[in-house]
């Protein structure tokens, strides 16, 4: 029982830190909370549905709702954070205008796919279940698991040992030092913004495979836990993002079977205040971003 | 021929002006010093060169482009790199990641083999490589913030109070550091407190003065002219 509970939480809190880290990543770069990721972690996994829905084989409806997230992100970072930006708007401002895009998108998604909730059509999904002694593991949940942890090493990858993390980093450490470096700042937030919503748009294609439901709500459900996740995790850190999902995940699913379903979002939410009472600046601060 | 030229540059921050028309040149593989007191405008003119804040009013031309207009990292690139003042380390990221990321952002071709050229010009650097920025030493960053600006193949450096901060025995590396670089070709616009020193080495010099050039000449002829000895040099007159 046990056991099944922790691989419970281990699905979901992959996901999760996919969300998370998308979130920290822009959070460590621009010092400002992108209120629109969430919508857009919805509207990928929209686009990714009406695709496996025109015929899409499910892999390339993926990929392409995945560019699509990632395009959508450069969009936004144009229009809501960009001009302000370039009139030195501090960080409150740009707070309420990721909230405008928020709103402006779930309005579009509302228009498009209208109110209700949508179903992937099953008999693209997989509902083989492997079973290891008493844990039974579906195949989905381990395909899921698997991109999800594939794309956290990727993005591992990327920030330590290539030439765009490494101006990622640069610049989220110091602005004005990396332009005196020849680093293209405006150029290295459009990249940092394309990673960190396609990799929101994956958790959000991932999640609607998970529990074959994408909904216009699931934004929102997903939102403030993400958020709790980056303060957990410490503002900024892509690895006490990843530490944070994985311990809300766990604790969520294990509320569930010890507790009640009822309390789960209560126990999950006070386990995080007592950590944070514990820790006040996070598991790991904004200085993880940077050494990564 | 100068390798920088300055017309009427009109800069500050906000509502408030701070340089009022400056106009410099600095020669090809010369060394110009910027001498004056705290507030005269030093960093900002130097701000404003590498295009961190808008040129207001009149014009830069760097090696024969104008550069008014350009962005940050278009200056870096087309070689006029700044060692800003406090040298402003990356410092979570390893000493080796900071250098790495100079000469990749002024889009070197031969990134590994300048790292190389740099631990081996700066061997203090060769063994922490692997370390944060961050941890260093005074004397370590500013020879990081050099090794820094030079992965870019720079024409000209503007630096920014280099000996800022460190001990009288690292003053003298870094100046001597200063002389060499001149010695390799390399244009250099050094603005600096201490002004003894960088009057020794300047070929040519101007004196800062509220935001405008009070007085130029060669770096020796100013260096025994009164006023500069009784207002930057800490001397009465004899």
């Amino acid at each position: 029982m046990l056991v099944q509970q922790l691989a419970n939480g281990l699905f979901l809190g992959a996901v999760y830190a996919l969300f998370a880290i998308g979130y920290t990543l822009i959070f460590g770069v621009l010092d400002i909370l992108n209120l629109a990721h969430a919508a857009i972690f919805m509207l990928a996994a929209f686009v990714a549905l009406s695709l496996v829905g025109f015929g899409f084989p499910l892999v390339l409806a993926v990929a392409l709702a995945l560019v699509f997230a990632g395009l959508l992100g450069v969009l936004l970072d144009r229009i809501a954070f960009a001009p302000l930006r370039r009139r030195n708007a501090g960080t409150l401002v740009p707070l309420i205008s990721s909230i405008g895009a928020a709103i402006v998108m779930q309005g579009i998604a509302r228009g498009v796919w209208g109110p209700d909730e949508h179903r992937f059509p099953s008999n693209g999904l997989s509902t083989a279940e492997f079973h290891l002694g008493s844990l039974s593991v579906g195949a989905l949940d381990l395909i899921i698991l698997a991109v999800a942890l594939a794309l956290m090493g990727i993005l591992s990858y990327v920030m330590r040992s290539t030439a765009l993390g490494r101006s990622i980093r640069a610049v989220a450490e110091d602005r004005v030092a990396a332009a005196l470096l020849g680093i293209d700042i405006e150029r290295t937030i459009a990249l940092t913004f394309f990673i960190a919503s396609a990799l929101g748009g994956a958790a959000g294609i991932l999640i609607g495979l998970q529990y074959n439901s994408v909904s216009l709500e699931m934004g929102a459900r997903i939102e403030l836990k993400g958020l709790a996740i980056i303060i957990l995790g410490g503002m900024g850190s892509v690895t006490g993002a990843v530490i944070g999902a994985f311990i809300l995940g766990a604790v969520e699913t294990l509320s569930v079977a010890y507790v009640s379903s009822s309390y789960r979002d209560a126990i999950a939410f006070g386990v995080m205040f007592l950590i944070l009472v514990l820790r006040p600046a996070g598991l790991l601060g904004k200085r993880a971003l940077r050494a990564a | 021929m100068a390798i920088l030229e300055v017309e009427g540059l009109v800069a500050g921050y906000g509502r408030i002006e701070v340089l009022h028309g400056v106009s410099l040149r600095l020669q090809e593989h010369s060394l110009c010093a910027i001498i004056g007191a705290n507030g005269a405008g030093k960093t900002t003119l130097l701000a404003a060169l590498s295009r961190l804040i808008p040129i207001r009013e009149g014009r830069a031309i760097f090696d024969g482009r104008e550069i008014t207009h350009a962005s940050s990292h278009a200056v870096a690139r087309a070689g006029l790199v700044q060692v800003p003042e406090g040298r402003r380390m990356l410092a979570g990221m390893s000493v080796e990641e900071n250098l790495l990321v100079a000469g990749e952002g002024a889009g070197g071709r031969t990134v590994g083999a300048d790292v190389a050229a740099m631990f081996e010009r700066f061997p203090t650097l060769a063994p922490r490589r692997a370390l944060p920025a961050g941890s260093l030493s005074g004397g370590e960053q500013q020879m990081l913030a050099f090794a820094r600006a030079l992965m870019a193949h720079p024409k000209a450096l503007l630096l920014d109070e280099p000996s800022m901060g460190l001990a009288p025995r690292l003053v003298e590396t870094v100046f001597d550091l200063i002389a060499e670089e001149r010695a390799r070709g390399t244009s250099i616009l050094l603005v600096e407190q201490n002004a003894r020193k960088a009057l020794a080495l300047a070929d040519h010099a101007y004196v800062l003065e509220r935001g405008s050039i009070s007085l130029e000449g060669k770096g020796a002829d100013l260096l025994g002219r009164e006023e500069i000895t009784a207002a930057y040099l800490g001397e009465a007159t004899p």
